[in-house]
């Protein structure tokens, strides 16, 4: 039939087997952070299976944490809901403070600083970035808890009528007020960095033509750069949620983990699942071990699903920019 | 003849200057009398105040002089700035308070003694934190040793193989940089300590941090690798090379100063990890070189154990402790920033 039809030759090379142990090898050296993802689940998962037999929904729902008297695991009670209700207040108003102040120094470094103060701010804000969470544990116990306690009295004085800034008890320290402060200091790097990006990216034509029309500088911001850089922002916002999330020893310090519920955020009473973990490991008894571990299987969890989240807003900015 | 004065309406009059000195008196008197009758005290509050009050002002005159368009512009710059203040003044305290208190235990014995002579409340010209610099130099050392072939093979994967599961790979990365600290130690613990590892030990604490800094090292690498001019692989493969050779002899020297800083931005990563220290490594008084039996210490797990301690002679330790630990961390992240900023000139 259409024998005379011209054919593409196909190519076929055989590689040689050095070539082939080294792409083996390359692909095995790339799956690994697949393999320790899913080893951490499946570790996490099976040494706490009997948590959740045993406790269910309620492991999440329940404030309570009563040790067991190392015979069963019934014998105690084993709930987080105390701790990661304390945790999601704790990031939620970390994010509230950090992010105006991120955008803004964003802002400041991209389109008002001179040029001369660019770099310099850039190194500074990576720099806070690399300071150890230790050192802003030991920071926030010593230099920032007294400033915030005299806030929080203030807070209360004056809004005390609003439920959660009323304080049943007054004692302010280790709040998790002045947890949320040292959180926001750690993650305005993470939200800043991400920020200035996407708005030194912020198309020049656009903001010319802005100006043209007879815009002022505040006005060009907000009609050209802040609209492109939103999802940058709201990507590097929930890189620095999932950090608040998960911040261990700078928490610890700087907070009081009480087993129950609490709305009110001055008050020195608050809750973080990776500070508990820390805060129980050393007496727990063997059952209570696997308690942490299912702890940390839904702190795992969650800072998984936000940080996905996380790349995929970055990355479809990324993109298109 | 009217003679023509040229008129400067840029320049600010002698009438728009006493005007704006006017104002930032307000808005002195005003902060003052806010400390005074309020709760407000301290030098904080006081410029905090200041601040306001000034901003406010200073965007109403603009607004009367120029319409609000301009108050509105004045208003936002000023907002900024505020803002750029706010995230300075914690990095300058942070420095300041470290350095300041660190001083005072800063001693030879720091860097030469442990603490199994020294009684917790000893003076701090007794004993030191030998142990603990030991411990992170050995731990650093291992996790580097794991985390640098395999941060860098990741990397590989994605600039030279570029097969199917590249982008599968990227998210797996991005996401495992997410991992808080406290879960990598917790794996480590219920697949390590509590399993093979038989107890606490060096070469756990250093599993734990070979999985934070895996994420930072492949990410960087991946960065530098693509850096590599596609020609310099081509000419690699047309002179007949194989791809194990063109990436061994060519890819990878090419890229070395840029691998050596992806190294260095993740010991600078993992140096400061405290968390999953205390769930594998627990920490020791005495000085451990072994990585394989028993608890040994490292510098953010002295600084911690020393300040749960509660005790004035301890703090003081552990303000040293973090002043070392901080310098070490910025003198790496310096040399990683010159590293670069070298090679891209």
């Amino acid at each position: 039939m259409a024998d005379n039809a011209v054919q593409p030759r196909t190519i076929t090379t055989t590689p040689r087997t050095s070539d082939r142990v080294f792409r083996g090898i390359v692909t095995a050296g790339g799956l690994t952070s697949l393999i320790i993802l899913g080893l951490i689940a499946i570790f996490l998962a099976s040494k706490s299976h009997a948590v959740f037999s045993t406790f269910g929904w309620h492991f999440i729902t329940d404030a309570t944490w009563n040790p067991d008297d190392g015979t069963t695991m019934s014998t105690g009670q084993y709930g987080i809901g105390a701790m990661l209700v304390g945790t999601l207040i704790t990031a939620a108003m970390a994010i509230l403070f950090a992010v105006p102040v991120a955008v803004g120094l964003a802002l400041f470094m991209t389109h008002y600083a001179p040029a001369w103060m660019r770099t310099p701010l850039t190194l500074l804000v990576d720099l806070m970035a690399a300071i150890p969470s230790i050192v802003f544990g030991l920071w926030g116990f010593f230099v920032l808890m007294p400033i915030a306690m005299h806030w929080s009295e203030l807070i209360n004085h004056y809004l005390g009528w609003i439920p959660i800034f009323s304080v049943p008890v007054p004692i302010f320290d280790r709040s998790p007020f002045i947890a949320s402060l040292v959180l926001a200091v750690m993650i305005v790097p993470i939200i800043t960095a991400i920020a200035r990006e996407v708005y030194a990216q912020a198309p020049r034509d656009h903001i010319e033509a802005a100006y043209a029309l007879g815009a002022t500088k505040w006005v060009a911001l907000r009609t050209v750069v802040i609209p492109h850089g939103r999802a940058g922002v709201v990507g590097g916002t929930m890189l620095g949620l999932g950090r608040a999330l998960g911040e261990t020893v700078a928490v610890y310090m700087v907070l009081n983990l009480v087993y129950a519920v609490n709305w009110h955020v001055l008050q020195s009473a608050g809750g973080s699942v990776a500070s508990m973990i820390v805060n129980k490991f050393g007496e727990a008894t063997p059952n209570e071990v696997q308690g942490l571990m299912a702890a940390g299987l839904v702190l795992f969890l969650l800072t998984l699903v936000v940080n996905l989240a996380a790349n995929l807003v970055v990355r479809r900015t990324s993109r298109g920019a | 003849m009217a003679t023509v004065v040229p008129t400067r309406p840029w320049r600010a009059t002698p009438q728009v200057l006493a005007t704006e000195a006017a104002g930032l008196a307000v808005a002195l008197v005003l902060m003052l009398l806010t400390l005074r009758f309020t709760g407000f005290s301290g030098p904080l509050a006081a410029a905090l105040l200041f601040i306001v009050y000034a901003t406010a002002i200073s965007a109403g005159l603009e607004g009367r002089r120029r319409g609000l368009r301009a108050a509105q512009d004045a208003f936002v710059r000023a907002l900024l700035i505020t803002a750029t203040v706010v995230v300075l003044l914690p990095l300058v305290s942070i420095m300041w308070t470290v350095i300041d208190n660190g001083r005072a235990a800063l001693r030879p014995n720091f860097f030469t003694q442990d603490l199994t002579s020294a009684s917790a409340t000893g003076p701090v010209d007794q004993g030191g934190a030998a142990q603990a610099i030991v411990g992170s130099i050995e731990l650093v050392g291992f996790a580097t040793l794991i985390a640098m072939p395999l941060g860098i093979l990741s990397a590989l994967y994605l600039t030279e193989i570029r097969g199917r599961l590249s982008g599968a790979i990227r998210f797996l990365t991005q996401a495992m940089a997410g991992v808080p600290s406290v879960v990598a130690g917790l794996f480590v613990y219920s697949a390590w300590v509590l399993g093979p590892g038989k107890g606490f030990s060096g070469f756990a604490g250093a599993l734990a941090l070979a999985i934070l800094m895996l994420p930072t090292v492949a990410r960087t690498a991946e960065e530098v690798l693509k850096l590599v001019p596609e020609h310099l692989r081509e000419a690699g493969l047309a002179l007949g090379g194989t791809q194990w050779r063109t990436v061994a002899t060519i890819v990878l020297p090419t890229a070395r100063s840029g691998l050596i800083t992806a190294g260095i931005l993740g010991v600078a990563r993992i140096a400061g990890e405290t968390a999953p220290l205390i769930l594998t490594v627990f920490g020791a008084v005495a000085i451990n070189t072994s990585m394989f039996n028993g608890p040994m210490s490292a510098l953010p797990l002295y600084v911690f154990n020393e300040l749960k301690l509660g005790l004035d002679m301890a703090y003081a330790r552990a303000w040293t402790g973090a002043l070392v630990l901080m310098v070490l961390v910025l003198v790496l992240f310096a040399f990683a920033r010159w590293l670069g900023g070298r090679k891209t000139r």
